[in-house]
């Protein structure tokens, strides 16, 4: 299927939740509401974009500039070798969004990282806890409000470390 | 002036008696040339501590080759790579489970001092967790230098006190 | 839900790791067993997580690269590649034809020291210390060839945004052909070692299988993924440098089990191999530049004389220069100066390259790209390593994400390991090669 086939299913599909869709070079990019993730990725996994592979998962603290946090997630079409980034934006406080840990597995893991490290929530994750920093740690450290060298005491049976 | 401590090592020598002090230097001896060592590995510098100990830069030259996975086993612990804060209190029980006589030898700057990282995950030097006898710095360090640092504490073991009167009071 | 709080009354929980000689490092596997057998397990990562992306978006684009050397620290020139490639992406650049060609004998060389490390650990694991010991030697004589170049045995730092550092040092061709004749003989050793040996066959061949749609679903790429039989190579799908004129197979595998995983590391290693004597082929020798009759002047010479006229004649500049000298600058960096420093003759000699030199390296200036975001990926050891780079315009890149692909192979491991006996853990991690650096970033 062509680019521009492709970009005209985006947005015939997707209409009422897709808020741009543009390319860079051979790979897509598609911003959504995040109402829509769920429909949105489910459609994506099957016919006729087949994009079966997650490569990633992350997100970026803009809450300087466009207060909000973005998700940005990375598919992969093994099919047609086509990579398609997909943008969702979410409110500075209390962000939180639907998790797509059913329809991958590695997003399991991925989310759970997001979690650690912004403070995301994902609505019905099987298991959404820390992965990274050790329990008992406050705060999220990729957040741009952490600072880069603050360093926690952490007490180990009464050795203070 | 205070006393120097070459003064102070032989008027103890001449204290203890001629046969403690030629015990206490085959003990040194046999220690200092028979290390066991307990690689607590994480990161990069683990990659330059199986050169080290593999076939090119030999470390079994030094009579420190053998590997002992229990701490039980080991009197060298040898920390080899970043430990972050995540890691410390494990490297603390595993010190804490090794027998005397015991040694630490932090290879590569990030156990030195933290190294590139001085950030929230990374603890600055494992002498804040455990004391340390020879540091190795080099990130990671080059085979050369971690013998040399084998050298050195392989000195200072034989240079100390050698502690085998335990249950005495002096 | 910790594993304590979900198992039953009569298992036995036990405990592998953090410092354990077979978790290469830093994964700590708590696993519930009933006697021997596993009934679940729980894996906990992030023992050696170091910050890095929080530590990049403090960090210039070009002083980051260190930290990009030890993400996957047994192939550490493939990261640099991997990181230069997305930077160049977002400032629309491309690196000489030469510096394309030196990048991809030093991502293989990389490469076949990531796969040389995994396949020895995982045969040291299962107990052929032999495996190691030779593989470790093949690997030193890999090490000397970057090392003639690039002046550090792994950590190089060598590749740069928009070419490399210095050209490749005039006598490396001896080396490699010496490393390439070791690394073969070895693989020909390890291959009658290992292929047929019963031990070996007994706790790797039906063990910690995935079938070609789990391995999708758990988001695997690279050697993992290529076992169960799924042709995916970014250098074949994507091709980046001059991958797409140079003649390589992509092995693959059939069932996805711990055999089919070491066996592809294997053949890739040939691959490899492959690639480096066509990269070594395609490059022309360089002359050494003491053979040229020429009489330099010594830098301080030189810059006295440039306080009247431009200096003629060339700069005899440090050793640890050599190979970055202004002849071959051309061929290893990209002509665009606002991305690159200046050769150093230009430094030392004009009033042009001593600023462009300062202001490179000031703060707030230097490589500043465009507002925007790139993302690139390039084939590393283990799969698919992928850089995402938010940029903002200033000097420091305001989200560095890197998509590391043990991340995901080790993800898998609760469901390779469940049912499974204690012993078939060691193998079963062993093969799945995870790299602590990477791992947690």
């Amino acid at each position: 299927m062509g680019p521009e086939r492709l970009i005209e299913e985006f947005e015939k599909g997707f209409s009422g939740e897709t808020v741009e869709a543009s390319r860079d070079g051979k790979d897509f990019i598609l911003v959504i509401r995040p109402e829509a993730l769920l429909r949105v990725m489910g459609s994506l996994k099957e016919d006729p974009f087949f994009y079966r592979l997650l490569l990633d998962l992350t997100c970026v603290d803009f809450r300087r500039d466009a207060s909000s946090f973005e998700m940005v997630y990375h598919l992969f079409s093994l099919e047609t070798g086509r990579r398609i980034r997909v943008k969702v934006r979410l409110p500075a406080d209390a962000p939180s969004i639907d998790s797509v840990a059913g329809l991958w597995r590695n997003a399991n893991w991925l989310e759970r990282e997001v979690y650690d490290m912004f403070g995301i929530v994902f609505i019905g994750h099987p298991d959404l806890k820390r992965i990274l920093m050790y329990d008992g740690f406050e705060g999220f450290p990729l957040r741009k409000d952490y600072p880069l060298r603050r360093r926690q005491p952490k007490a180990d049976k009464g050795n203070a470390i | 002036m205070g006393v120097s401590p070459g003064a102070k090592r032989t008027a103890r020598h001449m204290s203890e008696g001629y046969l403690t002090t030629k015990f206490e230097n085959a003990l040194g001896w046999a220690r200092e040339f028979s290390l066991f060592h307990y690689p607590f590995v994480t990161a990069c510098c683990g990659m330059e501590y199986m050169s080290t100990a593999c076939a090119h830069f030999d470390l079994d030259r030094f009579g420190a080759g053998l590997t002992r996975f229990s701490p039980r086993q080991a009197d060298l612990l040898l920390v080899v790579g970043t430990i972050t804060m995540k890691l410390a209190p494990v490297l603390k029980t595993v010190y804490d489970q090794m027998a005397e006589p015991k040694w630490v030898v932090a290879f590569g700057t990030c156990t030195v001092s933290g190294g590139i990282y001085d950030n929230y995950a990374v603890v600055q030097g494992i002498d804040s967790v455990i004391p340390v006898d020879v540091y190795i710095p080099g990130c990671p360090p080059r085979p050369e230098t971690v013998l040399d640092g084998f050298l050195k504490l392989q000195e200072k073991i034989r240079r100390q006190k050698q502690e085998w009167r335990w249950g005495r009071k002096d | 839900m910790t594993l304590e709080s979900r198992s039953e009354q009569n298992s036995m929980l036990l405990n592998l790791g953090p410092s354990h000689p077979a978790m290469h490092g830093t994964v700590r596997i708590m696993v519930e067993l009933e006697g021997e057998r596993i009934l679940n397990s729980e894996v906990e990562i992030g023992y050696l997580h170091r910050g890095f992306e929080k530590t990049c978006e403090n960090r210039t684009y070009f002083t980051l690269l260190p930290y990009t050397d030890r993400l996957n620290y047994v192939s550490p020139l493939i990261n640099n590649t991997g990181y230069a490639l997305a930077m160049e992406k977002l400032l629309g650049i491309e690196a000489p034809e030469r510096a394309q060609y030196i990048r991809i004998l030093m991502c293989e060389l990389s490469r076949i020291s990531d796969h040389l490390t995994s396949v020895a650990a995982m045969g040291m694991d299962c107990g052929a210390f032999t495996v190691f010991l030779y593989m470790m030697k093949a690997r030193e004589y890999l090490w000397d060839v970057i090392e003639f170049t690039t002046g550090a045995r792994m950590t190089a730092s060598y590749i740069r945004i928009g070419g490399v550092r210095a050209d490749l040092h005039p006598d490396y061709r001896s080396a490699l052909e010496k490393a390439v004749r070791e690394t073969r003989k070895v693989l020909k050793d390890v291959h009658g070692l290992l292929d047929g040996n019963k031990i070996f066959l007994d706790r790797t061949k039906g063990l910690g299988a995935l079938t070609k749609e789990e391995a999708v679903s758990y988001g695997w790429t690279g050697p993992c993924l290529r076992s169960t039989g799924v042709c995916y190579d970014v250098r074949k799908s994507r091709p980046y440098l001059v991958y797409d004129r140079i003649d390589f197979d992509v092995p693959l595998g059939a069932n996805g089990d711990n055999y089919d995983r070491y066996m592809v590391r294997m053949m890739e290693i040939d691959q490899s191999l492959r690639i480096v004597e066509q990269a070594a082929a395609a490059l022309s020798p360089r002359a050494p530049f003491a053979a040229r009759n020429l009489r330099p002047i010594d830098p301080s010479e030189a810059i006295r004389l440039s306080r009247h006229q431009r200096a003629v004649g060339p700069v005899r500049l440090s050793p640890n220069l050599e190979g970055s000298e202004k002849e071959v600058y051309g061929e290893i960096q990209t002509a665009d100066r606002r991305w690159t420093l200046p050769p150093k003759e230009d430094t030392y000699t004009t009033m042009e390259g001593l600023i462009s030199h300062f202001l490179f390296f000031m703060p707030g200036r230097g490589i500043r790209p465009p507002k925007g975001e790139v993302y690139f990926s390039v084939e590393g050891g283990n799969g698919e390593l992928g850089y995402y780079i938010v940029s903002d315009g200033t000097d420091r890149p305001y989200r560095l994400h890197l998509r590391a692909p043990c991340f995901h192979i080790v993800s898998a491991l609760e469901r390779l390991i469940e049912g499974r006996f204690v012993a078939d853990v060691i193998p079963t991690f062993g093969s799945l090669n995870m790299i602590g650096g990477e791992l947690d970033r």
